[in-house]
């Protein structure tokens, strides 16, 4: 890393950094003076590596291919959304939806995590070095989410087939979230991401969750029960009632 | 969209500064709300005079004559201060009595707030400009909390601006949209509240100024608020000697802190916080969903 070549946000606009960065096919850059600002390193595809220098905004690293992005403070909304390899890694912490969409490589976050981390997720790896927040891994299809902290409300709701590995307490799972054994082939898959994301734990101690498969399928035979429960009805005198503004949702 | 921002002192250090950092703040939220911007500032002023801001919009009313026939209503000396198209009535007098006589009996007005620590001022246009205009750089004082529009629910007026007041000393900003608003406006109406737009803001703000006149604390209104109120929202909460801040259960809509041992600031965006004095010591992180927290100067 001997030749490192600084932008300074304070005097460059993010789009010249950007341009930058979607010009070169490989090198050293650090980036100072971000002071939340959006869309830092977004769409890199390079072998590039590039360190920041402070607490960002929205979308840094989004789109990411290849190459690294290490952030040095924390970020806002969409960190490394739709990423689709190499690596990002934030020392701070993330707010809402970080690695929302991606389809690959890796995202670690050695704080904590917002609402909705890894939601949609479709083949990232997230490794959160402390808590989640509520949603996190929502409709998650595939790729891993491993949180060392706390998980909030409503974990892995209508969750396909990505995994979810928790070492402290989940405050409840959404739907068709559950359960599931470890075996030895996810404390492989564990102890592979815990090495490369740098963080101290021991595989032994997660839990986890993943898909019942429940909601895959359209299952005949609840019409049937909602018929005998009452059927069109009961729907009919719910809207008289005062229908969907009463109700939220009829 | 819509961005707020809240800067609480703690200490003395800043005090002076408080408008200059507060506009700051400002001036890195207008991409958030172009349309108008608004801002509440709070100082501790001698003695225990009642200060009621007002907006004649479009009129030039003659601020003496008001100021004439207040005093004798209140027996009491009143002074008025105009700043552009906003006036500061002062008091010594029944602070309540001067506001209602002014909603009673002077047309085209609206009182923006009243309180001893109070003053309130919003436009239409660019927040930049907003905040020239009324000087908010030039204000001194031990918090505020303020406001850029992008309007979603209802029209581009000064009234339909936030800060909306709700109660003596206490105003609200809000990013967001309610859902309910109409249902919940009628019920506030019934219960004797009264509103000037259609605006969903406003609704929160009355919603709010009914459960303090209740009775509530705020943290008690802010927790009814979260049962009644259907829809997104961060709120900033302005009040007498501090502000307090909620996001909906889903929390959609963003929000920041940032404390060191003189200051707390809260904005919808970091970058609105990235340049205050000393943030490289801040603690940063993101308030929770359905949590009321509040700071104040007497906890």
């Amino acid at each position: 890393m001997s030749d490192v070549t600084t932008f300074d946000l304070a005097e460059q606009s993010v789009r010249e950094l950007n341009q930058h960065l979607h010009d070169v096919e490989g090198g050293s850059f650090r980036v100072t003076n971000p002071r939340g600002a959006h869309a830092v390193a977004a769409g890199i595809d390079a072998d590039v590596a590039v360190e920041i220098d402070g607490s960002v905004g929205y979308y840094c690293a989004g789109m990411h291919q290849r190459g690294t992005v290490r952030i040095d403070g924390n970020a806002s909304t969409g960190l490394a959304e739709n990423m689709m390899s190499g690596t990002v890694r934030i020392t701070g912490s993330a707010t809402m939806s970080a690695g929302a969409t991606g389809h690959g490589g890796l995202l670690v976050v050695e704080g904590n995590a917002g609402a909705r981390c890894g939601i949609s997720m479709k083949g990232i790896d997230i490794v959160v070095g402390g808590d989640v927040g509520h949603m996190s891994a929502f409709m998650a299809q595939a790729g891993t989410l491993v949180v060392l902290g706390d998980a909030a409300d409503d974990l892995g709701d209508s969750i396909y087939e990505a995994e979810i590995y928790v070492r402290g307490s989940v405050a409840s799972l959404g739907t068709d979230c559950v359960e599931k054994p470890v075996e030895a082939e996810h404390l492989a898959v564990l102890t592979d991401l815990l090495e490369r994301s740098g963080l101290d734990a021991d595989p032994a101690d997660f839990r986890r969750y993943g898909s019942a498969r429940e909601l895959y399928n359209f299952h005949v035979d609840d019409i049937d029960a909602e018929l005998a429960d009452g059927g069109p009805d009961e729907v009919d005198a719910e809207l008289a009632d005062g229908g969907p503004d009463e109700n939220g949702a009829a | 969209m819509c961005g707020i921002v809240g800067l609480f002192l703690k200490t003395e250090r800043h005090r002076q500064e408080l408008g200059r950092l507060t506009a700051m703040m400002l001036h890195e939220m207008r991409e958030r709300g172009p349309d108008s911007a608004g801002f509440a500032v709070y100082d501790r002023p001698e003695g225990d005079a009642t200060r009621i801001t007002v907006l004649a919009e479009g009129t030039r009313p003659d601020w003496g004559a008001i100021r004439a026939d207040l005093e004798p209503v209140l027996g009491a000396e009143v002074t008025v201060t105009p700043v552009h198209d906003h006036a500061v009535f002062s008091t010594s007098g029944d602070g309540a009595l001067a506001r209602q006589w002014m909603i009673d009996n002077v047309d085209d007005l609206a009182v923006l707030s009243h309180g001893s620590q109070i003053e309130l001022y919003k436009s239409v246009g660019d927040p930049d400009l907003v905040a020239e205009r009324y000087d908010l750089a030039g204000r001194s004082g031990t918090h505020a909390i303020a406001h850029t529009r992008m309007a979603t629910e209802s029209a581009i007026t000064t009234n339909g601006s936030h800060p909306f007041v709700t109660g003596a000393n206490t105003c609200l900003v809000h990013n967001g949209s309610l859902s309910n608003h109409n249902r919940l406006r009628r019920q506030l109406e019934r219960a004797g509240e009264s509103f000037q737009t259609e605006n969903d803001s406003e609704v929160a703000a009355g919603y709010v100024a009914w459960r303090l006149a209740e009775g509530d604390t705020i943290d008690e209104a802010l927790q009814r608020a979260l049962v009644d109120l259907d829809g997104f929202y961060t709120f900033a909460i302005g009040i007498e000697d501090g502000f307090a801040i909620l996001r909906d259960p889903i929390a959609c809509k963003p929000a920041v802190v940032a404390e060191t041992d003189d200051w707390v600031a809260m904005s919808s965006e970091f970058r609105a916080i990235a340049q205050l004095p000393g943030v490289d010591d801040a603690e940063v992180w993101e308030p929770k969903p359905a949590q009321i927290y509040t700071w104040s100067l007497s906890a």
